[in-house]
């Protein structure tokens, strides 16, 4: 790193800016350092380029480092330096803490609710719960002892019993990926001595062939790509399936996530945080209009445009959880699950509707994906979710 | 700091070489010079990534160096190699001789094959680097690449250490086929390409289609936006457009919906897949060149 000698000149009070400004990038997933701090303030202490309308795309340069950078780059300069447009993006954790009597709304308080916050609204509809009486009539939900593995998501009311469900839905795609990576190991045994490039590393030695060379049968490790419906219409399940998400994506090699109600969002660098509390806080944040109608098509379409390419290689298994209502035109939906499915290997699409009795899928967005699902399967409980792993493990 | 070229005249010379830049993109090669990193283009196929590289070097007037990256690509093909062959020649022939004397005959200068790494931190005066499609080489390659764009040096075990001569401008190109780190996304400047607007695209083709009328120019521009929101399999990029328009110019063709004939019978030049050639059918030529006309 060398330091400028120019910035020598620039006043402390820039200077304080500046950090400033690169720190509220850095909360806004920004990846920069000093060395780009350093280079910042030898950009303004440059005299070309130190008027705004000059300094900007050139600090924009310098900072991004990718496309979704490039894109929120020009609002949060401007509410840094301008104070224009809404806030920027950085926001304090929530504090973690037991939900205040405060906090709780009843059934129909959600909709207070600019600011959703899909961490306290999980624990909110877990306290909700104690107080309604679940529609089979169990008001104090599973005991202790009881297993948990059959039991609906939905129709576990006690806290302590979803906490428990939760891990559980972490433990399992922890075991899913090592027994998975396991066969991966003993499939990439079998190893033969390339002939041509052993004799190509035997000329240094004058012919004697000290190094031999290894042929390895080129392997790619499985890839999952999460798609994880947040809509309102999944609220009972998303808080379950968010810490299974977060399972996978910390065990699995690799493993990408992305959100969807609306919009798409990657949440990939969200999810990978160790702690499954502070995941679900950095999620929640990302996570805005939770709650709102579902636009699977336009979510996909998004995602075929912009990530597809990057995520998505000929060892990919797609895996869709949501229960397919959709607010869109089912012929979207359709369409891009077809270029999707051109795509990648595997499209499983797992539907907690599937759990419930005498469920057909009729909803329209449903039916036009259908055609595309190379697996349709149940995801309402423990046992469900396990039960896809043989599906993977063949992959 | 001198030497360093202004904005405006990076984007001047630019023009002068054939490329058109956004101002955007002007800023960008201007920091190259003055904060000494390297730059990361990242877009879709056919925007004109390694156009910029080109151009750059015209700028610059320096040599263009290019290594492109494939699967497998390793520092042996990136940096240098030793020429086994005469090595082996040169034992034959010196087979009588002290063999640590050999040793270091044969791992001298004389037997070490310069690749692009190598070579661009060699040269006297300071070339353009282009590392072509970086996101199809392996993870551990561009942890290595990364070592080599801070250092600019690289140690050959059998002969030292080698440091530049010249710090090379280097030009990364991506296409998103893979996540590129974030060490390295962070080392670099960063510049994203889109598909030019219809103003730019006009005037790409002014500028590198000999005889091309202005108008022609601009309506082959204005049908190239509809034909990319198509939705086509594979969209057509800039070279695509430049192809098609001198099959236009060298038919003959001065205005597009005089012509449609012509415009069906050269869509070739645009569409490379079956399903996008079965997708514009004549209706939707005509429908697109009807937008333009």
């Amino acid at each position: 790193m060398v330091v400028h000698p120019a910035t020598q000149d620039i006043g402390f009070a820039v200077r304080r800016r500046v950090a400033g400004f690169l720190s509220t990038l850095r909360h806004s997933g920004f990846h920069v350092g000093l060395a780009e701090s350093c280079d910042a303030l030898a950009i303004l202490a440059n005299a070309n380029i130190a008027r705004p309308s000059a300094a900007k795309p050139a600090l924009k340069a310098l900072l991004c480092g990718c496309r979704s950078d490039w894109d929120r780059f020009d609002d949060l300069f401007d509410a840094f330096w301008f104070g224009r447009g809404v806030k920027s993006r950085v926001q304090t954790t929530p504090s973690r803490g037991p939900v205040q009597p405060s906090a709780f709304k009843g059934p129909h308080g959600r909709n207070d609710g600019a600011q959703t916050n899909l961490a306290s609204d999980v624990e909110r509809r877990v306290d909700e719960r104690e107080f309604e009486a679940t529609p089979d009539g169990r008001r104090e939900g599973a005991s202790r002892s009881e297993s948990l593995g059959d039991v609906d998501f939905r129709k576990i009311a006690d806290p302590d019993a979803m906490a428990e469900a939760h891990a559980l839905a972490e433990q399992l795609a922890r075991t899913m990926r090592t027994r998975l990576t396991r066969r991966d190991r003993l499939a990439a045994r079998g190893r033969r001595i390339d002939l041509r490039r052993t004799i190509r590393a035997s000329l240094p030695t004058g012919g004697t062939p000290i190094h031999v060379v290894h042929k390895r049968r080129r392997f790619k490790p499985l890839r999952l790509v999460v798609l994880l419906d947040a809509s309102g219409s999944m609220n009972l399940y998303t808080a379950v399936f968010v810490r299974f998400v977060h399972g996978i994506l910390d065990h699995f090699l690799e493993a990408d996530a992305f959100l969807f109600h609306t919009s798409l969002v990657h949440v990939s660098d969200a999810l990978r945080e160790k702690d499954a509390g502070k995941a679900l806080d950095r999620l929640s944040l990302m996570a805005k209009g939770v709650g709102g109608g579902t636009r699977i098509g336009d979510s996909l379409a998004s995602f075929n445009r912009w990530h597809a390419v990057r995520v998505i290689h000929s060892r990919t298994c797609v895996m869709i959880l949501s229960d397919g209502y959709d607010t869109g035109a089912p012929d979207v939906l359709g369409a891009e699950m077809a270029a999707l499915r051109r795509r990648c290997k595997r499209i499983v699409w797992l539907n907690p509707l599937i759990g419930w009795d005498g469920y057909e899928p009729s909803a329209r967005g449903m039916a036009a994906a259908l055609p595309y699902v190379d697996l349709f399967a149940p995801a309402h409980s423990l046992d469900s979710l396990a039960a896809i792993e043989p599906y993977l493990a063949q992959l | 700091m001198t030497g360093i070229l202004a904005r405006n005249e990076i984007a001047d010379r630019l023009a002068a070489a054939g490329y058109i830049a956004d101002p955007s993109l002007a800023t960008a090669l201007m920091l190259m010079d003055m904060l000494g990193r390297p730059l990361l283009l990242e877009g879709e196929a056919g925007v004109g990534k390694t156009e910029v590289a080109k151009a750059l070097a015209k700028v610059h007037g320096s040599e263009l160096i290019r290594l492109q990256c494939y699967e497998g690509l390793d520092r042996n093909e990136a940096i240098y190699e030793w020429n086994y062959q005469s090595q082996l020649l040169a034992i034959k022939i010196r087979e009588q001789s002290d063999a640590s004397a050999l040793e270091e005959h044969i791992f001298s200068e004389k037997y070490l094959l310069e690749r692009p790494v190598l070579a661009a931190i060699r040269r006297a005066q300071a070339p353009v680097l282009l590392i072509d499609e970086i996101d199809r080489a392996d993870e551990e390659f561009e942890a290595f690449l990364l070592e080599v764009l801070s250092d600019f040096q690289v140690s050959i075990p059998e002969l030292g250490t080698i440091t530049a001569i010249s710090i090379p401008r280097v030009v990364l190109t991506s296409n998103g086929t893979r996540e590129l780190s974030d060490a390295l996304r962070r080392r670099c400047l960063y510049h994203p390409l889109d598909f030019p607007d219809v103003d730019r695209e006009a005037r790409i083709l002014v500028t590198r289609i000999p005889g091309i009328d202005a108008a022609l120019a601009l309506q082959l521009a204005r049908l190239m936006q509809g034909v990319r929101k198509e939705g086509l399999s594979k969209t057509p990029g800039i070279a695509e457009t430049l192809d098609w328009a001198a099959a236009l110019v060298g038919l003959g063709v001065l205005r597009l919906d005089a012509d449609r004939e012509a415009v069906f019978d050269t869509l070739s030049c645009v569409l490379k897949t079956r399903e996008d050639r079965a997708r514009i059918t004549r209706e939707v030529t005509d429908r697109l060149i009807g937008k333009v006309a």
